[in-house]
């Protein structure tokens, strides 16, 4: 028995990322980080702002995800986002502009605080991506 | 009659509308197969995400309190109708076609004493409606400048609407578009966004009743997503009008040009007829000068 699932990484434009040979992936739901493996029950969450990491073999992917929704079905994994990038290629522009366009958002008034706690985490993020 | 030189300058002219005409069929066929391209990269995301949704409006059981964006407000008064169109025209019936079906949908409104509200996206469409429906316009967006339809355009769109809803501007909101299905048809549609008319093929999810885990609660993932999903079919309609639109324009430039030919030929054979009248009027006149000597 093969312990290997299914991921579709789907944006509006495109499908961003498809593999069928899965042995983990860790993705950061609003209410923290959940790690799926194979034969995971149905679940159906959104995401938080993080890095999802995907492990196949002895490979390791990690994206940056701003916000989506995940479902997990009959060992697929369907993860629909409109923002997400690979680490790899992330560009260093454009995280800092991220970050100062978040932290702009942050220092106005007349936000929530569900709203400022995914800024803040946002911003952590981004923070945590610049340095490496 | 017109003369010779009158000929020559119309034959001239149509020829070089028609070199136009099949410059742009050309660039309409390039940018076809792309904008094709795009909106089947597109299908998966606005297909799973109708997925998930109707999952999770079937485990709705509190119908009293769900999302007002799924079940609606419970009246039916206010009207939004968002009208896709092209900012460019020269593409055959597409933009009137969309109109046409809009405009009924707007008579059947106005017959019905219901307010009507209108937003065009797309020059077209706000210069074909102004005339008649310019006190219902409440909002024109364009996207003349972004090269590539992307989902930060539809975003916007989307955002509009959540924000007019939150402020109860409306009760349904419907969006026209036209649906690609080949490069000669396309087929406009009218589309209900909210509340969510239940798909009438909703086949395959209703067969296993899937017991999801949710994290939050049903209700939490639900309004988050609501807003997301009307961003997403915005998208994918205006994924859909692209490509119909260059299949229209496609198709229309096509058979310009070949009417340009026609008249070509129409013209040159008349061309010639006039020209051999006149070389054999001439050859009369000088025959019989001479026998007259």
């Amino acid at each position: 028995m093969s312990n290997l699932f299914n991921i579709d990484i789907v944006n509006p434009e495109q499908s961003f990322l498809s593999k069928d040979n899965v042995f983990e992936v860790v993705i950061p739901a609003v209410e923290g980080e959940i790690g799926i493996l194979k034969d995971h029950i149905p679940i159906i969450s959104f995401l938080k702002p993080g890095i999802i990491r995907v492990f196949s073999g002895s490979e390791e992917q990690s994206f940056y995800v701003e916000d989506g929704i995940v479902e997990f079905k009959d060992n697929t994994l369907s993860v629909l986002t409109s923002s997400i990038f690979d680490l790899k290629d992330a560009d260093k522009n454009f995280v800092s502009e991220s970050i100062s366009s978040a932290e702009a958002e942050l220092s106005k008034d007349n936000i929530d605080d569900q709203k400022r706690f995914l800024l803040n985490h946002k911003v952590e993020v981004l923070k945590s991506i610049s340095i490496n | 009659m017109p003369s010779l030189d009158d000929l020559r300058k119309r034959i001239t002219s149509v020829k070089s509308t028609q070199k136009i005409t099949k410059a742009m069929k050309m660039v309409a066929a390039a940018k076809l197969r792309k904008a094709q391209e795009n909106a089947e990269k597109g299908r998966p995301y606005s297909e799973k995400m109708n997925n998930v949704i109707l999952n999770l409006s079937k485990s709705i059981t509190d119908k009293e309190n769900a999302p007002k964006l799924l079940v609606g407000t419970g009246e039916e008064k206010v009207h939004l109708c968002i009208v896709l169109t092209a900012d460019r025209g020269l593409c055959g019936g597409f933009n009137t076609n969309i109109i046409k079906k809009a405009k009924s949908y707007f008579e059947k409104i106005i017959s019905e004493n219901k307010t009507l509200k209108i937003i065009t996206v797309g020059s077209k469409g706000y210069d074909q409606l102004k005339r008649q429906y310019k006190s219902y316009i409440v909002e024109n967006i364009s996207f003349k400048e972004s090269k590539n339809i992307n989902y930060f355009d539809a975003d916007k769109v989307g955002k509009i609407i959540i924000e007019k809803f939150e402020k109860n501007e409306f009760d349904v909101c419907a969006i026209f578009y036209n649906k690609f299905k080949n490069v000669i048809t396309q087929i406009p549609q009218e589309q209900q966004i909210v509340p969510l008319n239940e798909d009438k093929d909703d086949k395959d999810v209703s067969g296993n009743d899937n017991d999801y885990e949710f994290e939050p609660d049903e209700d939490e993932i639900l309004s988050n997503l609501l807003p997301k999903n009307i961003s997403t079919q915005i998208f994918k309609a205006m994924l859909e009008n692209s490509a119909s639109e260059q299949g229209s324009r496609m198709t229309a430039m096509d058979n310009a040009t070949r009417n340009a030919g026609e008249l070509v030929d129409r013209l040159t054979i008349e061309y010639n007829r006039s020209r051999q009248a006149a070389i054999t009027k001439e050859l009369i006149e000088i025959i019989s000068g001479a026998e007259s000597l």
